[in-house]
């Protein structure tokens, strides 16, 4: 059987960027700031393309929800070797308050739609840190979980995947259909060639709302403020073990 | 005259109930032992300023009920024992949590932001259709909570509007409950149809170690990159047991293979605040730092007096790490307090 494979795609600001807080305290500046595709997501587009490579996945349809500028994020996927893009269009306060909840939604109705059977997504956005579109969009429909995988491998027509977890790893087997969640280790993502973000651009993108597929986006909950961490005090420079420990010792720690 | 005051307490504690339904922590344990962030889970319950229920499943809770049953603040334990929860799979345990709820219509669910607690509590929201909170940070009141977003660089405080709040407390910002001597009563959880026939739990490849648990030890030492290679480690090690310290890792030193993944510290590995962080031969990245900032003391050791991670450090040494970190561990016995 070969599989139909659907890849979460989220536009996040770029893993390298120092983030400022807006002066008002509504949250964090994003205009004119560098933006990619989330290192998980990257990671969970690189797991679906090895997939293809190996002939077990016939298609690979990459997600993104959000505003225009996530079509860019959608190229990036379809230049790594996804087959065609979706872009669920939300924009301005129903994008500041849209939750795991409402994209676990919206992938549960496009995964019916198009007939999946497995949906990759990396284990967390680096902006929310969330940590729950995988484990939401598997409720939704009743599949199977394998969260925080770092391997994934096909066993008589079930999904044998390695997952770390806190003391070490497990094995799990799971049913298809199913999702799973893309940890660090998974794999290295490709850099994406020229002559492939070439074709990507003639890759198709479909262009739908959440009420085309009957999510309701409103929001759960009402940030009340977003503000920087308590920044620590300059500490000193010693010069010697013996001033380090003394200090160490002074302080109580050693 | 005692049965009509009785009933009257049972009223009274009838409509106890029925204003204050109550907060469901569910225990995280493992070969029969409570893993310590429950205690955490459990602080962070009383603070939501109702009844704290815990529910432990299992294949065999006994020693685990008993465990928690002691922790000061319970009032009830909830206890399933079923083959089918196995390896805590989350496709078994949740309908269970929906049984509970059903029956107690708690206001609050919460679990420890570990692994098992990020793993199963967004499938429980997701069937009782509401929006969770992940690693919480701080409870300001029942519905408002504090989290760290972009790598704990910026504060989130958020109001949640849902009826029923789902969270994940982080273990390092909630002191472990402490641990009484009598027992809160247990009952059996509420009985539901247990089948998964979806997901398969295999087997588990923990890494064995003497040391303390990295996340709830009082002092962590951690290398990164700059200790080129695995067999350097034991320089850490060593240093690590004189101090009774757990040993950590950056993500870097992780990928290149020197050490398992389970001892990464940061925004994708674990969370740390211990009293004492010594940061050696690592840079300090955006990604590591989210990991261990709180920590209430930072050493670093690097060559580069340039490295970001100095910009945290309370005491920062710039020397060759193949250096120091011998001297230090020959030194330490004069400095340690027995």
């Amino acid at each position: 059987m070969s599989m139909r494979i659907l890849v979460g795609c989220k536009r996040v600001i770029d893993y390298a960027v120092r983030i400022r807080i807006k002066p008002d305290k509504t949250g964090v500046v994003t205009e004119g700031v560098k933006h990619s595709l989330n290192p998980f997501d990257e990671i969970a587009v690189e797991e679906a393309v090895r997939m293809k490579e190996k002939k077990l996945c016939s298609e690979i349809i990459a997600v993104s929800c959000g505003p225009t500028t996530c079509q860019e994020t959608l190229r990036t996927a379809l230049a790594m070797g996804a087959d065609k893009g979706i872009h669920i269009e939300v924009d301005g306060k129903d994008y500041e308050t849209l939750q795991p909840l409402h994209v676990s939604k919206i992938l549960a109705a496009l995964a019916q739609q198009e007939k999946v059977d497995l949906i990759i997504l990396g284990k967390q956005a680096i902006d929310d840190d969330a940590n729950q579109t995988a484990q939401m969009t598997a409720a939704i429909l009743d599949w199977p979980q394998a969260t925080f995988a770092s391997k994934i491998e096909k066993e008589n027509g079930n999904l044998k995947v390695t997952r770390e977890v806190d003391g070490g790893l497990e094995n799990i087997s799971v049913k298809l259909p199913a999702v799973v969640s893309a940890d660090l280790r998974l794999n290295e993502p490709r850099y994406a060639t020229l002559p492939n973000i070439m074709k990507a651009k003639k890759k198709p993108i479909t262009v739908k709302k959440p009420s085309d597929l009957g999510v309701d986006v409103s929001s759960r909950i009402e940030v009340i403020s977003v503000e920087d961490p308590p920044t620590r005090e300059a500490g000193t420079k010693v010069e010697s073990v013996d001033e380090l420990l003394e200090k160490l010792k002074a302080l109580g720690r050693i | 005259m005692f049965l009509s005051s009785r009933a009257k307490l049972n009223q009274c504690g009838y409509l106890f109930l029925r204003r204050f339904k109550g907060t469901l922590v569910i225990a995280e344990h493992n070969e029969g032992k409570v893993v310590p962030i429950t205690y955490s889970a459990i602080t962070a319950a009383k603070q939501l300023g109702s009844e704290v229920t815990v529910l432990v499943a299992g294949t065999e809770t006994s020693s685990v009920v008993s465990e928690v049953s002691k922790a000061e603040g319970v009032n009830k334990v909830l206890s399933a024992d079923n083959e089918a929860f196995k390896g805590l799979l989350p496709e078994s345990l949740t309908p269970l949590i929906i049984a509970s709820q059903k029956q107690f219509s708690f206001t609050h669910i919460v679990a420890g932001a570990s692994a098992f607690g990020k793993n199963l509590i967004p499938r429980v929201a997701a069937k009782l259709d509401v929006s969770p909170i992940s690693d919480v940070i701080g409870i300001k009141n029942a519905d408002t909570f504090v989290r760290t977003i972009y790598a704990g660089n910026a504060i989130q405080t958020l109001k949640a509007k849902d009826a029923v709040k789902l969270l994940t407390v982080r273990g390092t910002n909630f002191a472990a409950c402490a641990l009484g001597s009598s027992g809160a009563p247990s009952e059996k959880a509420p009985a539901c149809e247990i089948k998964n026939d979806i997901s398969f739990w295999i087997n588990q490849e923990l890494s064995k170690s003497e040391r303390p648990e990295l996340t709830s030890a009082k002092r962590v030492i951690s290398g990164g990159r700059g200790l080129k290679s695995g067999d350097n480690f034991k320089l850490l090690y060593e240093l690590a047991d004189k101090l009774k310290a757990a040993v950590g890792a950056s993500r870097a030193a992780v990928d290149a293979g020197f050490v398992p993944n389970d001892m990464q510290v940061g925004q994708t590995g674990k969370i740390v605040a211990p009293e004492l962080y010594v940061a050696i031969g690592i840079s300090g990245a955006i990604q590591h730092l989210a990991g261990m900032k709180d920590s209430k003391t930072i050493v670093a050791i690097n060559k580069d007096p340039e490295a970001p991670i100095f910009q945290v450090a309370d005491l920062g040494l710039v020397a060759d790490l193949f250096k120091v970190v011998p001297e230090m561990t020959e030194k330490i016995d004069q400095y340690i307090s027995k």
